[in-house]
């Protein structure tokens, strides 16, 4: 049929614009400068070992407080008067209009030594307390930015639990712990799932949050595959090495949440 | 009584933190001095922001690689989607995980890849005698590539929706597979585009990973201007910017909010009235 | 004959690999209202749409007008479709879904107005014109699709269960409406439906299918008196039907017993299908008729009662004036041209 023939300028230009280049980094991740075949690049990850254990560990403390923090409005919202819900979604997408740099700058100003929070302290005579470039920061960074991604996706899950199911729940003796764990929690187990991914893929790669609130002393994975790329330590084979890793690590949580599969459509939109 | 109260306390205090910094900048777009303390009210920084050279170019390129790609993008998807709904079985499954590849991948990754392919492409393309560089191109075509996904992905289920007899009729009363497209199946799917168009738009604008690995020394987009900033100080014109910006956005979503609502009262009392005349 | 208008020939359809049309040959005569009846399945849409151009058949020829149409698209084609859920346009009010036929060719716009003014007299939905679609009703809906089709004056209009999601109430008043519009226009209709009642009511010759097959093609009349095998039987209305051995012409055993019949022309001994419809029956009282049993239950139908009897291990229904009791043995009486002898059915044909 002829009207199949419309997807083919898109096809051309996904073969060419991202299936390629993927297959570039796989292509540099084994080869070394001259273009031989090498496993040295990948073997030279291992001495970032460190830094990749770190970059998960503290995503995954971001994504848990993002789930846990999210979770009850989430569900507040999907309960809430249409005209409520609506205004709330508002609220939470506005801040997403203001790039993301510039809401974490923001952080900055509140963070820092002689930031808002200090100089509250300050007033009451206690402090300076050391907020910025730690750990926390990068995960309050985290949180603060990604929390969207997992509201959004549990919202729109949990509008499809009717109010009926709840009182069939309800009805049938159940407290409102185990309407909780029993009836919600399992229904809404796709949209945590997407929420997880949405939350945790952007965090474990990501290198402005930690270079503006984790300073210099917590680099991630994104901050050394920056470095390789467009740093002093110019080398795209060891970057895509590091790519490749962070390709897998994504991957792994995807097919262990079983993210990927026939839904994933449904998921992402 | 006491849920409600906690849920609302919540609820406060969640948003807050949500706006906090937000709020920080636009007063600090206010302030007098270019430090991070608030020393006394101006709006200097929004008159200087006119003739300022450097910001005002990357919000050009901002906007003209975010218009460009994004109604590339909107065409190339759209067309795609009616594609890919007439498709079926393997070669579908690998075009649409393709799609999926660029949402769902780090954009770091993304960024590295196309960095990575202008390379190798301008090292090609130089050993022949054409010059390439990285500039407006390789952003547009980068801007391009991650916005189509999220086109594709909006009208497919426009047109999965569609009664596809709607088509069949459009044909059967004398119009050509164009025109029935042109004139019935457009409208069907026009909610679609235009959310993909304003979903690549935003996205567009608000780049900063692709468009860091993939712009040229000239021309950088205010995300990636702005990055360069925070290495030092942020000059608070950039602060200016990003409120207005920000006021920009609030006005437009406030003005869809209502229109929305409009329709759907419409949509209300049309459903009343098919209540009420239920026969003929 | 050369009055036919289309003309279907040795023609077979596939959908997803499987065979939904399985050579298929058909005249219908212009002027016609034809009705492809039969269960969901059996092939009646798909040839429907052959005729629309929307499906290819993948053996077999279409013939308008003595014309061979095959691969001719169908904004080519003379005929027009009234689709299932009508398939009015959201974006397009009354007036332009009606027009939207004639403004794809051009014609000046007087002359459209003129004739959507015509056509919305012709299905009583004047003064609708700026109506957007989803503030009309079922039946307004459906009379706006009606409309749509008939503005480009096709010879054969297509309709696809048009009146399936409709009420009982406003379905029987299309009926009368669409054969009304029919009889004014003087146009081939070709109507598909799973409604026996329906195609008894509106058509001139009804084609009754399955498997993409055609079972039985004739008059109402034929069809319902004369089923040709006990699938027709069983579709067009209620019918008893039991298993049965013919023993020679004329005569013909089930249930146990010898029945003299209006049937020859079998083998010795051959298995066959016995249709009786269940007002045939003669209630007469207990061990006094040819069949006799138990009533087992009774149920008031308005106009008759539902009796099931059970008698020589069969269970049987009949429709009678009369009431009888639960557990009251009663018999039943047959004369010959009650009885029907069919071949019996191939499996899955």
């Amino acid at each position: 049929m002829r009207t199949k023939a419309a997807a083919y300028p898109y096809i051309a230009w996904g073969m060419l614009f991202i299936a390629i280049p993927l297959g570039l980094i796989i292509y540099f991740s084994f080869t070394d400068s001259a273009g031989a075949l090498t496993f040295d690049n990948i073997i030279r990850v291992g001495k970032y070992s460190n830094v990749v254990v770190k970059s998960v560990w503290l995503s995954a403390v971001s994504t848990v407080i993002c789930l846990a923090l999210g979770y009850p409005i989430a569900y507040y919202m999907s309960r809430a008067s249409a005209m409520t819900s609506r205004t709330l979604l508002l609220l939470i997408m506005l801040p997403m209009w203001m790039n993301f740099l510039l809401r974490t700058y923001g952080w900055m100003s509140i963070l820092e030594n002689s930031g808002l929070i200090n100089q509250f302290f300050g007033l009451l005579g206690l402090g300076p307390f050391h907020l910025i470039n730690t750990q926390g920061a990068v995960v309050l960074g985290m949180v603060y930015n990604y929390i969207p991604f997992m509201i959004l996706p549990l919202h729109s899950v949990m509008l499809k639990i009717g109010n009926d199911v709840i009182e069939a729940a309800q009805d049938l003796g159940a407290s409102p712990r185990h309407v909780l764990t029993d009836v919600v929690i399992p229904l809404s187990l796709p949209g945590i799932k997407t929420g997880v991914i949405l939350v945790f893929v952007p965090s474990v790669s990501t290198f402005v949050i930690s270079q503006m609130l984790g300073g210099g002393g917590n680099q991630l994975i994104g901050d050394i595959i920056e470095l390789q790329f467009l740093g002093n330590a110019y080398n795209p084979n060891l970057g895509s090495a590091i790519s490749f890793v962070l390709m897998l690590i994504v991957l792994l949580l995807m097919s262990v949440t079983g993210f990927i599969g026939d839904d994933l459509e449904e998921n992402l939109i | 009584m006491r849920m409600k109260k906690l849920s609302g306390t919540y609820l406060g205090v969640f948003l807050a933190f949500l706006y906090a910094p937000i709020m920080i900048l636009i007063l600090f777009s206010f302030n007098e001095s270019k430090g991070r303390t608030f020393t006394g009210f101006t709006t200097r920084w929004y008159s200087q922001l006119f003739s300022d050279a450097a910001v005002l170019d990357a919000l050009w390129t901002t906007l003209v690689v975010a218009f460009v790609a994004s109604i590339v993008a909107t065409i190339m998807g759209t067309a795609a989607a009616i594609g890919l709904n007439k498709m079926e079985g393997r070669s579908k499954t690998l075009i649409m995980n393709m799609t999926y590849l660029p949402i769902i991948n780090p954009e770091i990754i993304v960024g590295v890849s196309f960095m990575l392919l202008f390379v190798v492409a301008k090292n090609l393309l130089s050993s022949v005698g054409i010059p390439f560089g990285f500039g407006w191109i390789t952003l547009i075509i980068a801007h391009i590539t991650f916005n189509v996904p999220y086109v594709i992905l909006s009208v497919l289920p426009k047109l999965r929706q569609m009664d596809g007899s709607l088509v069949d009729a459009a044909m059967d009363l004398g119009c050509n597979h164009w025109q029935a497209f042109t004139k019935v199946v457009i409208h069907e799917i026009k909610p679609g585009i235009i959310t993909g168009f304003l979903m690549a738009l935003t996205f567009s604008v608000d780049d900063f990973v692709v468009s860091y690995f993939t712009t040229g020394a000239k021309h950088q987009t205010l995300s990636v201007l702005i990055y360069s900033m925070t290495k030092k100080r942020i000059s608070p014109e950039i602060n200016a910017i990003s409120t207005i910006l920000f006021v920009f956005v609030l006005v437009v979503l406030i003005v869809v909010n209502i229109m929305e609502r409009k329709t759907l009262e419409k949509q209300k009392k049309a459903r009343e009235y098919q209540l009420r005349e239920g026969g003929i | 004959m050369n009055d036919i208008i289309i003309s279907l020939q040795n023609i077979s359809a596939e959908y997803d690999g499987e065979k939904v049309i399985d050579n298929l040959n058909l005249d219908i005569r212009d002027h016609e209202f034809v009705t492809f009846l039969g269960p969901s399945g059996c092939g009646k849409t798909t040839t429907l749409r052959i005729i629309g151009g929307f499906v290819e058949p993948v053996e077999g020829d279409v013939f308008f007008d003595g014309e061979r149409i095959n691969g001719l698209p169908p904004f080519k084609r003379n005929v027009n479709t009234v689709f299932q859920r009508y398939a009015l346009f959201p974006h397009l009010d009354v007036y332009n879904n009606i027009a939207f036929g004639l403004k794809l060719t051009k014609v000046p716009e007087k002359q459209i107005a003129a004739k959507v003014g015509a056509m919305l007299k012709l299905v009583n939905l004047e003064g609708y014109e700026s109506r957007n679609i989803n503030q009309l009703s079922g039946g307004q809906q459906q009379r706006v699709a009606i409309a749509r089709a008939l503005i480009n004056e096709p010879r054969v209009l297509l309709l696809d269960e048009p009146l399936g999601a409709l009420d009982l109430k406003l379905r029987k008043e299309m009926q009368l409406e669409l054969k009304r519009i029919q009889q004014t226009l003087g146009i081939t209709f070709i109507y598909v439906t799973h409604d026996q009642e329906e195609a008894l009511t509106m058509s001139d010759r009804v084609l009754v299918m399955r498997n993409g097959k055609i079972q039985q093609n004739g008059t109402p009349e034929d069809i319902y008196n004369e089923p040709i095998n006990a699938f027709v039987a069983d579709f067009i209305g209620e019918s008893n039907i039991v298993h049965g051995v013919m023993l020679e012409d004329y005569l013909v055993e089930f249930a146990g017993v010898k029945f003299a019949c209006e049937d020859k022309g079998f083998a010795h001994l051959e298995a066959v299908d016995v249709v009786i419809r269940p007002e045939d029956f003669k209630m007469v009282g207990a061990e006094e008729g040819m069949i006799n049993g138990k009533v087992e239950s009774i149920t008031f139908k308005g106009v008759h009662f539902e009796i099931i009897m059970e008698g020589h291990g069969l269970r049987w229904m009949i429709h009678s004036t009369e009431s009888r009791e639960v557990g009251e043995n009663i018999g039943l009486n047959l004369t010959p041209n009650d009885i029907h002898v069919m071949k019996k059915l191939e499996e899955g044909r």
